[in-house]
């Protein structure tokens, strides 16, 4: 068991991060760190990814001197697959980051706690008007 | 307390009353600036005691649990990939014949040396269309929540902002045409190696958002607002969509296409490729330069 993840040691450390991404994500409570451990977690999966086409002793899937031999090359589809991933993976964070802008515009703190206390008192407030 | 007051509370440190630069320096982070004006009425507060205890015993054990959560999840996940196939060993089953067919016709089909651009930009184009869709969707969903944020627009501020020093500047001024033709370098070079639209347009992107650091926004808005924004993202999107339709029909009913493989290792070859680098480049870049751009000053 411990030769077979010490074989696949990349696999292994992507897990970890995907692991340390979440703990980021659940521990911190300031918004701009959660979006932070949700990169982590991007990061870790796309690594998984990408090991996934490694092949030992083979090169980048770039054709040399025209030798169009499988046995020479990696995967090209995981790097294909992964490339989706890291575009969406910006555009997510992009979004994220803008609502949290409009957030702190709104409640003047990152603080998800705070920023739910305000909103409660502020519900409460207007409720008996 | 009202919700007017909150409101005004809230203006008058819209309007700058606060000094960032002092709290940064007195070595606290910006966002919790609010926090000093202790004098203030409006504090924040749980709704009684009790909740407020709650909520203390909660933040006492909550870190635990969240740890112990994540130690149970790295379990799961290594026990996960102790079944998976090892890494590199040639047998794992992601090596199929869809591989095999990838790497054995596509230099010959594509022209493409570089056989993951032929598989994004050829056989799977609408893929990478849909994804070039994505990010100009965020870019869109961004410029909603974020453009009308400095209607007025204060250049006062924006001028403090943009005060850089000599040594970026100066610095900037060596870098910045490197980069950018770097950028254009690995765009032009997708189909031969490493590379293609959407590293090369980050890296532009780059170099475009390190020249607004040093010198402001006045040089880029010249060539670079929003505008010229729509219309040049657009124009790329729209020719990426008919020129792969075109190519998808063309070849779906075994007719000649005028866009032929050419010689495969040739920077004039691989048919369609390089146009479409071309495309998502040019989106890639103005993308990620109108993100930094609306981030830092609310318009682009």
């Amino acid at each position: 068991m411990l030769q077979t993840l010490w074989n696949s040691r990349v696999n292994c450390i992507a897990v970890i991060l995907f692991a340390v991404g979440f703990a980021t994500l659940l521990l911190h409570r300031n918004l701009f760190k959660k979006i932070l451990g949700l990169n982590i977690m991007d990061t870790a999966s796309c690594l998984l990814l990408t090991s996934m086409g490694y092949i030992e002793g083979r090169t980048a899937p770039i054709i040399v001197d025209g030798v169009t031999d499988v046995t020479r090359y990696g995967n090209p589809l995981p790097a294909g697959l992964v490339l989706t991933g890291i575009v969406v993976s910006v555009s997510v964070t992009a979004v994220m980051l803008a609502l949290t802008v409009k957030l702190y515009e709104r409640y003047h703190t990152l603080d998800l706690d705070e920023i739910y206390m305000i909103a409660r008192q502020e519900a409460g407030k207007e409720a008996p008007q | 307390m009202k919700k007017s007051d909150l409101r005004a509370w809230l203006r008058s440190w819209d309007a700058g009353e606060f000094d960032f630069t002092a709290a940064l320096s007195a070595g606290r982070s910006a966002p919790e600036a609010p926090a000093e004006n202790k004098d203030h009425p409006w504090k924040l507060e749980p709704i009684n005691r009790l909740e407020q205890g709650e909520i203390k015993s909660f933040r006492k054990i909550y870190p635990f649990f969240a740890v112990v959560l994540c130690c149970i999840m790295i379990g799961f996940l290594l026990l996960t990939v102790a079944k998976l196939p090892t890494y590199g060993s040639p047998d794992s089953p992601a090596h199929n014949e869809v591989m095999e067919r990838y790497v054995e016709k596509g230099m010959e089909e594509t022209g493409a040396v570089n056989v993951v651009a032929g598989v994004i930009l050829d056989y799977r184009a609408f893929d990478t269309l849909g994804e070039s869709h994505v990010l100009y969707t965020a870019a869109t969903a961004v410029f909603i929540l974020l453009l009308s944020l400095k209607g007025s627009g204060e250049p006062e501020q924006e001028k403090k902002i943009m005060q850089s020093d000599p040594l970026l500047k100066s610095t900037a001024r060596i870098i910045v045409p490197l980069v950018i033709v770097y950028g254009i370098y690995v765009i032009f070079n997708g189909h031969l190696g490493p590379g293609g639209g959407f590293s090369g347009g980050a890296v532009i992107g780059g170099g475009l958002i390190l020249y607004a650091i040093a010198f402001g926004f006045e040089p880029l808005d010249r060539f670079l607002n929003l505008k010229i924004y729509r219309m040049v993202v657009l124009c790329a999107l729209c020719f990426y969509s008919f020129a792969k339709c075109y190519s998808f029909f063309c070849g779906a009913n075994h007719l000649e296409t005028i866009f032929s493989p050419g010689t495969p290792g040739m920077i004039f070859s691989a048919g369609l490729i390089l146009p479409l680098n071309v495309a998502v480049g040019i989106v890639v870049a103005c993308t990620m330069y109108g993100f930094y751009s609306i981030f830092q000053r609310g318009r682009i």
